[in-house]
This record gives structure tokens, sequence and C-alpha cells, in this order.
């Protein structure tokens, strides 16, 4: 691991002599800088939305609904009962029943925001948050059955499972567009690569003539390929990272899709990226030095 | 230190040379020479393993170079120096800086005094700082010179060192590759300049190989 250190090191230190002997060329600078920003940008996108499908999957999965239709005068009694049977209930992490606000905002869509909520015979909700094992939810609906004639438990498996598959789906292909994503900066770069070593055969040939081995040809290059990935990266990073942070956020809007933010310590999560983008540029540059190197001899 | 053993060597099926022997003994001085297209170029980028002989048995340093992997070829070249006929330079690099390259590309520190000490020897101080395309012929070829030598190499080998030069730099160059020689290194130049043959003649014990109708052969005492 020291060793791996010292290489990574040494590769990033560079040597000034070295990197005199071989001119930068324009163009290739600009492309691999451009390539790596505008991939990185995109995988930052790619990675926001893997994770946050992920999340969905597992919220859809966890979240369950009980709906309690009482008379006026049984409603807080029978609310009161069914917090109490759930706070019993083996699997269920969490339970609280919706405040008038929140069944107003519910209902907003269809009846507009001035609804006198207070005044309508609707059912009291209750949002049921189950742990990772789940509960039993044949032995809930018997318990509330006894013990809360009003209520109903609805543990959205009608919607539920398209919806997780569906977010699972959407989780992979965010995956497979990092893959895809790294796939092609690989390639990009290496086509970037090999016109930087094409247009430097004759100064290649002398360093041969001159006792240079391979590696230290294509180590000139690799170094030079892989800094100009690892700054565009960076760069394409920060720039998506705050696209993402100006999303508007779940909580102002209140709906499913504005939940494409990190949380927490998943915004650390865009930091791989330049990391990845240079390891990329590494392998890519080195197998494409060598490569041509071999081929010129 | 070279050995050439029943050598061949073709070009896209036609021979240029076949059934060549030559030795290079440690402090020897060489001449080859022969009509333009007669291998002598080929023969000496065999003498660094630029190229692989078709038949025979080429060895450098004891070993055969069908057998040198490519840092093998790179350890022999430093080992050979080179002045090559067109002197190839990095044309972005000061004359300074392509008379180290050889020191650069082996890792080895160039020390400021020697590198100052050799530009002097070659009179390419007041150079120093220029670019190859700003020097004459004659100041290319002692460049040239001065960056085979930089890595003290056992063998020197010039192409046609000067053949772009006039006669006074031709005496010049000859001056320090006879210097060479006397400090123990080996010599093979490759020329058509008869005169520059016959005048280190005078300087120096060489052998005059001549290269024709696909024959290596000792020159006649005429040279």
């Amino acid at each position: 691991m020291k060793a791996f250190f010292t290489r990574v090191f040494e590769l990033l230190a560079g040597d000034a002599q070295a990197d005199r002997a071989v001119p930068p060329t324009g163009y290739t600078a600009r492309l691999t800088l451009l390539t790596s920003g505008a991939m990185a940008l995109l995988a930052v996108f790619a990675l926001a939305l893997s994770l946050a499908t992920g999340r969905w999957a597992s919220e859809l999965a966890q979240t369950s609904t009980l709906r309690i239709s009482a008379p006026q005068g049984q409603m807080d009694a029978q609310t009161l009962a069914a917090l109490e049977v759930l706070r019993t209930t083996p699997g269920v992490a969490d339970a609280r029943a919706l405040d008038e606000d929140e069944q107003r905002a519910l209902l907003a869509p269809w009846f507009g925001p001035d609804l006198p909520v207070e005044t309508l015979p609707i059912p009291q909700l209750i949002e049921v948050i189950a742990d990772g094992d789940g509960y039993d939810t044949a032995g809930l609906r018997a318990r509330l059955a006894a013990e809360v004639p009003g209520a109903v438990l609805d543990d959205h498996t009608r919607w539920r499972e398209p919806l997780v598959e569906a977010a699972s789906r959407l989780r992979l292909l965010g995956f497979v567009s990092i893959v895809l994503i790294a796939g092609a900066t690989g390639a990009m770069i290496t086509l970037a690569a090999n016109a930087a070593l094409a247009a430097n055969a004759q100064l290649i040939r002398v360093m041969r003539l001159v006792g240079a081995r391979d590696i230290y040809i294509a180590r000139a290059f690799v170094r030079r390929f892989t800094l100009r990935a690892l700054l565009g990266a960076a760069i394409g990073t920060l720039i998506g990272t705050l696209a993402v942070l100006l999303l508007p956020s779940a909580d102002a809007a209140g709906g499913f899709l504005t939940g494409l933010g990190f949380q927490g310590w998943h915004w650390l999560w865009p930091l791989t990226i330049p990391i990845l983008a240079a390891l990329v540029a590494f392998v890519a540059t080195r197998q494409a030095a060598l490569r041509t190197l071999q081929e010129q001899s | 230190m070279i050995e050439l053993d029943n050598v061949a060597y073709s070009y896209g099926g036609a021979e240029l040379f076949s059934a060549l022997n030559l030795q290079l003994a440690p402090g020897s001085f060489h001449f080859l020479t022969g009509p333009s297209g007669a291998g002598k170029t080929t023969l000496l980028k065999l003498c660094y393993g630029e190229l692989i002989a078709t038949c025979g048995q080429v060895r450098l340093f004891g070993q055969d170079a069908r057998n040198l992997d490519r840092d093998g070829v790179a350890e022999t070249r430093r080992r050979v120096g080179v002045m090559h006929q067109d002197c190839q330079f990095l044309d972005h690099l000061s004359v300074a800086e392509n008379i180290a390259l050889p020191l650069t590309v082996s890792g080895q520190t160039t020390h400021a005094s020697d590198l100052t000490d050799l530009l002097g020897w070659v009179g390419l101080t007041r150079q120093m700082e220029q670019l190859p395309p700003q020097l004459s012929g004659g100041e290319r070829q002692r460049a040239a010179l001065a960056r085979a030598v930089i890595m003290s190499p056992e063998v020197i080998l010039a192409d046609e060192p000067t053949g772009n030069v006039d006669w006074e730099m031709s005496q010049r160059l000859l001056t320090l590759l006879v210097e060479l020689n006397k400090m123990g290194k080996t010599v093979l130049i490759a020329t058509h300049d008869i005169s520059l043959i016959r005048a280190a003649k005078a300087q120096v014990s060489a052998r005059v190989l001549r290269l024709q109708d696909r024959r290596l052969q000792l020159a006649g005492a005429d040279l």
C-alpha cells in the first residue's frame, strides 16, 4: 500500500525535466478537459438519480397508512387506540396521525387550498413506518379489527410494488449510466492520447534513440492526461453538485420527483467522481501509450 | 564490445548485405566507407539495436541483440553514443537541454558544471540557450557529438558527421572524435569523406572498412 501511495505521489509530483521534454499539445489538452468535465457533470446527475431512487424504493417499501372512519365523537378515542396498538406492534418503527394541515395538503390538488377539513366527515389518516424487517400485516389487521373497529390498514401493496420496481429500475439505470460515462470517458481520453502520441512520433523516436525506456515515455503522457482529467472532472463535479444543490427542496414542493438531491453523507459521493475520472484516464492513457510505443518500434 | 557475425540484412526481400563480419574492440577507431545506398547507416543501426539482422548474430556488449527486450535495447543505447546524420534534436528544447537529454531520460542528475565543461569542449557555450533550428550545420554536429558523449559511453558511432560542414569544421569534429578515442572510447565513423579519413590517419591508428557489393572488406592501402 505504501508503495502504491508513493507511486501516486510521484505521478502527481511529476518530473519537471520529463514534462519539458514532451511539449503540450493544445487541442488534446482542451479535449480531455472538456470531455472529463462534461462526463463528470453527467455522472453527478446519474449518481443523484441512483441515490434518490434508492431512497424512494426504500421509503415506499416501508410506509403504509391506517385509515380510521368513525363517528365524530369516537374519532379521537379510536385514533389514540390505534396509535397504542401500533406502538406495541413489533416491526413498526414509527406511527403518527396526520394533522389537519397535512390532510388539507393531501386533498388540495382535488378540492383547492381552502378546504374546511374540520367540517367534513373525512377519515383520520395515520402514517405507519415499518422498520427494516417490517411487521406482520395479518396479525396487525386482526388486532385492529378487535380493538379499533373503524380502522382500515392499507399497506399500499397494489400500487407500491410497481413503483418500487420502477424505482429499482431507475436506480439500476443510474448506475449503468455511470459505468457508460466512465467507459465513454476512457474511450475519448484514449483517442486524445493516441492523437497526442501520433503528433509526437518524432519526439518519441529521439527519446528512444538516447536511451529512454517505454515506461519513461509513457509516464510523461500518462501524468499529463491524468491531471487534465482530474482537473476537468473536478470542475464538472463542482458545477453538477451546485446544480443538484439548487434543485427545489422536497419540503418546499411537497412532491415526489423533487427529492433528487443528495442527503446526509451522500453529499460525499460526488467527491469520488474526479478520482474515478483520473483513474480511468490513467488506465486509458497508459494502455494507449504502451500499445502505441510497442507498435512504433 | 560490438560483434557482427555472418550478418545479413534485407529491406523488403532485397538483400542489402550478407556474410558480414565485424568486431569493434575496446579503444579501436574504425571508418566505414562505401557508395551511397551500400548500407552504412543500416550497419550502424544494427550496432545500436535499432534494427535486427535478418541473418547472423549481432552481439552488443556480449548479448545477442535478438534476445534483448525493449528495456535491454534502451540500456544498450545508453552505452552507445550516436551522432545521427540529421542530428535528431527536439526543437522545442534548448541546446543544453538537448545535450542533457540522455541523462534526463535515464533519471540521472545533470550537473551544471559538467554540462558547461562539455559545452566548452565542443565550443557551444554561447549557444547553450538557443534552440536547435538557430544553430548552423557545424554547431548542430558539435551539439550532436556532445549529446552522444554526455553519458560517457563506451562506443561512439557517427553517421556522416561532416556531411554538412566545411573543411575547417570537419577537422574540428575529427579532432574531438580523436580526443575521445585517446580517452579509450571505441569510435566508428561512417563517411564518404576520403580527405577526412586521410587526415585522421595522420592522427590516430584507424582501420578503414569499405562496404561495397554487399560485402564488408578492409580498404586498400590508398586509404
